[in-house]
């Protein structure tokens, strides 16, 4: 299916964002994730699924002031 | 005390805009600095180092919402980074206006409120106004930090009466003046006013050596705070001659 992932459209064989995460060879524990502009803590990544355009941030640490 | 956390160094440092990781680390070390400031950005590839580099800093890690522009983003961004820092410390800034890059205060009060509710300590980026600061204290803010000049533009205390009124009318709350200095003259200035403390990023970043600006941070903002402490003399309108008169030679 095709989801937005990062603001860019992504294909993705994920059904969860658990997965997407680990699809995508990020590690799970240096990322946080948000779902359609909520966010989604580590503990719910797995029973949280995926449908087609389906908006998902997943951030790191960066740089800021 | 910072939400009950004393703090060794009462400078804030910045980590974005620096020539190389290796320099800001350096300019870290240099400043003095036990709170760093950080971000939250879409996934990249130099996520890893970046995060060596704050767990070998040491330093207490403060997040910001910068970029916000609404209450949602906000509230959305300090929970990804609770979650990513371990931190419930969290600098609030949901901008207003993207040429001044002024806090829109209406939104980050609500904001601020949500986010004290949920146990977040909060620190907003607000403006010298004093009705917004005890806005957000009635909200849970129990530190306030109000904006020298715009981010990023060097200008130092552009609105040095409000400020001093703003000191004068939160004698207990913890100030931190947040963006806007250019030079460690400006931070020591906001020292000697009596703030507790000054973030500021771009200054040491864009310096020709950012780690021996860094350095000099560090001691302006020392330097500022015993100033603070052994208390300043009042200005006066007329010259007052340090030397005495008495024992004084009759040569004419």
């Amino acid at each position: 299916m095709q989801i937005d992932l990062n603001g860019q459209p992504t294909v993705t064989l994920a059904a969860t964002l658990a997965q997407l995460i680990a699809e995508r060879g990020l590690d799970a524990a240096s990322v946080a994730t948000a779902v359609n502009g909520e966010f989604v803590p580590r503990g719910l990544r797995d029973g949280t699924a995926l449908t087609p355009g389906t908006r998902i941030e997943i951030l790191s640490p960066m740089q800021g002031g | 005390m910072f939400y009950d956390r004393t703090l060794s160094s009462r400078l804030m440092l910045g980590t974005a805009q620096y020539p190389s990781p290796q320099i800001l680390r350096d300019a870290i070390a240099a400043s003095g600095a036990d709170v760093i400031t950080v971000s939250l950005r879409r996934e990249g590839q130099e996520g890893g180092d970046f995060r060596r580099i704050l767990k070998d800093s040491g330093c207490r890690i403060l997040p910001n919402t910068a970029g916000c522009h609404s209450v949602r983003e906000a509230v959305t961004t300090a929970h990804m980074a609770r979650e990513l820092f371990g931190t419930d410390w969290i600098k609030l800034e949901v901008i207003g206006h993207a040429d001044t890059l002024q806090p829109d205060p209406f939104a980050l009060v609500e904001a601020a409120r949500i986010l004290s509710e949920d146990g977040f300590q909060v620190f907003p980026y607000t403006t010298e106004d004093l009705i917004v600061g005890e806005k957000l204290i009635e909200a849970g803010c129990r530190v306030l930090m109000p904006w020298g000049a715009p981010i990023g533009s060097g200008q130092g205390l552009r609105h040095l009466d409000a400020l001093r009124s703003m000191r004068a009318h939160f004698p207990d709350i913890p100030l931190v003046i947040d963006a806007g200095i250019g030079a460690p003259s400006q931070a020591m200035m906001a020292m000697e006013m009596g703030f507790d403390a000054v973030l500021l990023n771009t200054a040491v970043a864009k310096a020709v050596d950012p780690v021996g600006m860094a350095r000099a941070f560090g001691q302006a903002v020392v330097a500022g705070q015993l100033a603070h402490q052994a208390g300043l003399m009042p200005p006066r309108d007329m010259a007052v001659a340090s030397t005495p008169i008495f024992g004084l030679a009759a040569l004419a």
